[in-house]
């Protein structure tokens, strides 16, 4: 990848954390701590890897996304809106009465969601049948899985994950968004999870370990062809990165936050997005 | 409708049924798919899930997940069925039945065997009594328990067929038979399978065949019973609940399920709305599953001919 390629998705991500801001200032509180942690993830996968048709969100033939951290909503949302399935006023409905942004995702809600989740653990499942289906239906099309390391407190994950292994469901590629927190706390102090690397190559998949922010190896760890195993990415992440404020805040799952606190981040974001947009030039 | 129950054995098991048309029904639709947690040797396919692996997956036992690859594969455009014992094809895997399957509009087929007291031998662990009060709460899921071979044979395609979440309790024994191989049933409407004015029983599945048995000692007591079987346990046949709710001034439902959610409530629900009359139940009172014969569990467990006599004329007495 040149350095254009990637100062791009880097402006993607940097779009994608300023509208999710937007998004969840406009309600005053949301799940941002774990939506940030998979901006950039977002960004290299609907930047460059996914395929897809915004005016056709429900093209058989695309690449599908389970984010089964059904809580990150409001990032995939903010990136939906960005590639154009529903206009980006529509985020600034985020949780009203009758909106089609829930704060956890909903397949028959959202153009562009694949999956319903919200119930931690459900997507594991449901990522792996679809990706079953789209193999034995022969089509090429590739299903992406956004586990929260918390979630991975979930015994259904590794119920989904030793069946994606045991059958060779090689199209569908687990990403682990490793942000070492949960609700209540650090996953370190609530349930360990210990080596999550050595956990997945023990359950048959070849597992990598990228920076959850390095948009470059995130997109080479995604675009590796699976050999024999299902690949799973471990994402060093921090929770609420790319954010320093809110990456700061132990406690920063769902934030409630008066507007101007808010707008503080949105300026800091602004501020990153510049940078970067001078340095495309 | 016409019914040659006299009191013997079904001359198939349920077992021979889902064994011979899961594949049949596999081989004829390419859409369909078929789960299983584990339990493929119990209904007898495991021979053609390891010729056709792609079309019949042994998931292993994890009900949980199984439901929830179910519903995965409902969204890439497939129709599955699962298949699992009652109580981990309901309890055990409810909130992936629920959520991934009912709310995210996602559609399967989940098979319970062994319902109730036909547990028998595999005991408590085994022994769904809830079952049905699961599915009933799932907003829209259908919910069928078969009296016999013949309804089973004619009701399970048209069951797979439907869109939503359908849940099938069935034995895998032989239950009593009851219908002429003639016979055809719609599902959501209920088979009236003998008319009386004095009180109407209505059961399902395992019951059927005891409560004829009830219907005709009552008979011979001077007291004339409607019997009828409503085989889709929801949606409830509310019509024709209402109907001879009316006709009979008194209704028994008769239950292999514990009286809490299950066609007891139903009917209750519907009565207390619509049409109150005297009603009594022969059901599970408040307990959980046992090991034995599922002969004895019925008397265990109070849901015998003797239980349904009795019943039958205390409800007709506070008419």
């Amino acid at each position: 990848m040149d350095n254009h390629e990637k100062l791009e998705l880097r402006r993607f991500a940097a779009q994608i954390r300023l509208a999710l801001l937007e998004e969840i200032k406009a309600r005053g509180f949301g799940h941002i701590g774990g939506s940030l942690s998979i901006c950039d993830l977002l960004a290299v996968l609907y930047g460059k890897v996914m395929r897809y048709k915004p005016d056709d969100p429900k093209w058989a033939d695309r690449d599908k996304l389970v984010s089964s951290k059904g809580h990150a909503g409001p990032a995939v949302y903010a990136t939906l809106a960005l590639k154009g399935f529903f206009p980006m006023e529509e985020l600034k409905t985020l949780n009203r009465p009758g909106t089609n942004l829930p704060s956890h995702c909903d397949k028959n809600k959202t153009p562009g969601i694949d999956c319903t989740t919200g119930s931690l653990g459900q997507g594991t499942s449901q990522a792996v049948g679809m990706a079953l289906g789209d193999k034995l239906k022969g089509r090429d099309s590739r299903t992406f899985l956004i586990v929260g390391d918390g979630e991975l407190d979930e015994g259904q994950c590794w119920e989904a994950a030793m069946f994606t292994a045991g059958k060779k469901i090689t199209n569908l590629t687990w990403i682990v968004d490793d942000n070492k927190r949960q609700l209540d706390g650090y996953t370190v102090d609530i349930l360990p999870l210990f080596d999550l690397r050595a956990k997945f190559e023990a359950f048959g998949f070849e597992a990598i370990r990228v920076k959850g922010n390095d948009v470059e190896a995130l997109y080479d760890a995604l675009t590796k062809k699976p050999g024999d195993k299902p690949i799973a990415i471990i994402m060093d992440n921090v929770k609420g990165s790319g954010v320093k404020g809110i990456e700061e805040t132990p406690a920063n799952h769902s934030m409630t936050l008066p507007a101007e606190t808010w707008d503080t981040y949105i300026e800091a974001v602004k501020a990153d997005l510049a940078a970067i947009e001078k340095e495309v030039g | 409708m016409k019914t040659i129950y006299n009191g013997e054995a079904d001359s198939r098991t349920f077992k021979e049924m889902l064994g011979t048309m899961i594949p049949k029904m596999l081989d004829d639709d390419p859409n369909l798919i078929y789960l299983d947690a584990d339990l493929m040797s119990c209904i007898g396919t495991a021979k053609y899930a390891k010729a056709h692996p792609d079309r019949a997956i042994n998931c292993g036992i994890a009900e949980g997940n199984m439901a929830g690859i179910a519903a995965g594969l409902s969204a890439a455009g497939f129709n599955p069925i699962c298949h699992t014992f009652g109580p981990f094809a309901s309890r055990r895997c409810y909130d992936q039945v629920f959520l991934s399957g009912g709310y995210a509009h996602n559609s399967m087929t989940m098979i319970g065997t062994d319902p109730g007291v036909c547990a028998a031998m595999n005991g408590g662990t085994h022994m769904p009594f809830e079952d049905v009060a699961l599915y009933r709460a799932i907003p829209g899921a259908i919910i069928v328990d078969p009296a016999d071979t013949v309804q089973f044979e004619k009701v399970f395609p048209k069951l797979v067929a439907m869109e939503g979440i359908k849940y099938l309790r069935v034995n895998r024994k032989a239950n009593d038979r009851i219908y002429d191989a003639d016979a055809d049933f719609e599902i959501g409407k209920g088979v009236v399978l003998r008319e009386g004015a004095d009180i109407t029983l209505i059961t399902a599945g395992f019951m059927v065949g005891r409560t004829l048995k009830a219907a005709a000692e009552l008979a011979e007591k001077g007291i004339e019973a409607t019997v009828i079987d409503m085989f889709t346990l929801k949606p409830l046949d509310e019509a024709l609940v209402i109907e001879y709710a009316k006709k009979t001034g008194a209704v028994v439902t008769v239950e292999n399920h514990n009286a809490v959610g299950g066609l007891y409530s139903a009917v209750a629900d519907c009565l207390a709305a619509n049409c109150p009359v005297p009603m009594g139940r022969v059901a599970v009172e408040e307990s959980f599953g046992a090991v034995g014969p599922a002969d004895y569990l019925a008397e265990f467990f109070g849901l015998t001919v003797a239980h349904i006599l009795a019943e039958a004329e205390k409800t007709i007495a506070r008419k």
